[in-house]
């Protein structure tokens, strides 16, 4: 009996866990850039790149693997009758937070997805990144227990639950019959991409699986912390140790704070960008993953906490926000990369914002 | 009565924790999703109530009983 309620709560969760860690293995054998085969931020990045919205020539692509996540949660929830139309939530406060989420991604270089990705790739300067969530959850969480909501959402007709999904079928359409209106690095990061049918199929299925499973990156901690539900961070540690394993296997498990791909070294301003990320996700409800799955189900605020996170990718490049990697330079002198003056401003803003979004979203004395 | 329709997880789930504070015999719960339902099932489970489920529309009608 017990060990059937064990399979019940921890089974679809693992199982999800271990297809992400294998999708992104597969995704990164298959072109996508190393330690990245799976990162909503990076992909919404180059999604945005590819839309005209920044310039920066090396990080535009439409990435299947994001329509594909968007389309596979929405079929999951048609087929479930769960696919409900709602909206209405502080959607201007969430999409400011989707784009400082954003802002404090791409400061690390990577979403919490991706975090875990280099983690289980060798890459200890993820380290940095992971202590930053943790201590941007513990802040969520000191939040939610003072009573911190976005206010209730409610029923909207469904053409407002179609929106992104809507939004990806175009994206797709111009991928494969208009390219030529899009535009697609010739080199860097935007350029490592997996054959558009090997991403879209990657994503569909994560797409099924999270919205099945409700795996959110942010939530397993949070509900660790506040629940004793360790459900939601059995998928976060499945994915860490199905993408270790997976390194170990092909041989390139590198355990080293150096050098590492698309990665710096930077590690005050890593923490500090996924402090943001943390602390931001636990506001919205969910990690930016969780979020593309939510948008699939038919929620309007998680639509726009998306479309805030590519305004925010495209401010991060038109403004010099964004992190560099770590690189070796022409007399072999290795450079520490990070965000430059512009993109710690950000950041600090970001606390900024998300401290005055928290204070006004506490209950009134009355309320308590 | 808790109702917890048009929030996110986890306010569900916290809506819910704050009512059994006091430990009470029964409590009804509304939801409008699923993730709702499986995360207060769990948790009053784990509190020591048994759930039972009914539809209310398109809505769920949790009862947690002791």
């Amino acid at each position: 009996m017990r060990e059937k309620s064990w399979l019940r709560d921890y089974g679809l969760i693992l199982l999800t866990g271990a297809a992400v860690g294998i999708a992104a293995l597969v995704l990164t054998a298959a072109g996508n850039p190393k330690n990245m085969g799976f990162c909503i931020a990076c992909f919404l990045r180059d999604i945005a790149g590819a839309a005209g919205m920044h310039s920066a020539a090396a990080v535009q692509y439409v990435r299947p693997e994001i329509i594909g996540i968007v389309l596979g949660a929405m079929a999951a929830a048609l087929a479930a009758k769960e696919f409900r139309a709602k909206a209405g939530s502080s959607p201007a406060c969430r999409f400011l937070i989707g784009a400082f989420v954003m802002i404090g991604a791409l400061a690390f270089l990577g979403c919490p997805l991706r975090m875990v990705i280099r983690l289980g790739g060798g890459d200890l300067t993820a380290v940095a990144g992971l202590v930053g969530f943790i201590a941007g959850i513990l802040i969520g969480v000191v939040c939610l227990r003072r009573g911190f909501s976005l206010g209730r959402a409610y029923p909207v007709r469904s053409g407002e639950g179609t929106v992104l999904p809507g939004i990806m079928v175009l994206l797709l359409i111009l991928l494969l019959a208009a390219p030529g209106l899009l535009k697609f690095s010739e080199s860097g990061p935007g350029s490592m991409r997996a054959f558009w049918c090997v991403s879209l199929a990657g994503g569909l299925v994560v797409g099924v699986l999270a919205q099945r499973s409700r795996l959110c990156m942010a939530g397993g901690m949070r509900d660790a912390v506040m629940l004793r539900d360790f459900r939601l961070l059995s998928g976060f540690l499945a994915i860490w140790v199905t993408v270790t394993i997976g390194n170990l296997i092909q041989g390139s498990y590198d355990l080293s704070a150096l050098s590492q791909p698309v990665a710096h070294s930077q590690y005050l301003w890593s923490a500090l960008g996924m402090a943001l990320v943390g602390w931001g996700s636990i506001l919205l409800g969910g990690c930016p993953l969780r979020q593309l799955i939510l948008a699939g189900e038919g929620n309007g605020d998680s639509a726009l906490t998306v479309l805030g996170m590519i305004v925010g990718a495209a401010f991060a490049h038109n403004f010099g926000l964004a992190g560099a990697a770590d690189s070796v330079a022409e007399d072999g002198t290795y450079v520490v990369g990070g965000i430059g003056a512009a993109g710690m401003t950000a950041v600090v803003l970001g606390f900024a914002v998300l401290l005055v979004i928290t204070l006004t979203h506490l209950p009134k004395k009355e309320e308590n | 009565m808790v109702d917890t329709r048009g929030y996110i997880c986890p306010t569900p789930v916290l809506m819910v924790q704050k009512a059994l504070k006091d430990g009470p015999a029964s409590l009804e719960v509304l939801c409008d999703a699923r993730a709702a339902v499986e995360n207060i099932t769990r948790f009053a489970r784990s509190q020591g109530y048994q759930i039972s489920e009914a539809p209310e529309g398109p809505d769920y009608r949790l009862t947690l009983t002791k």
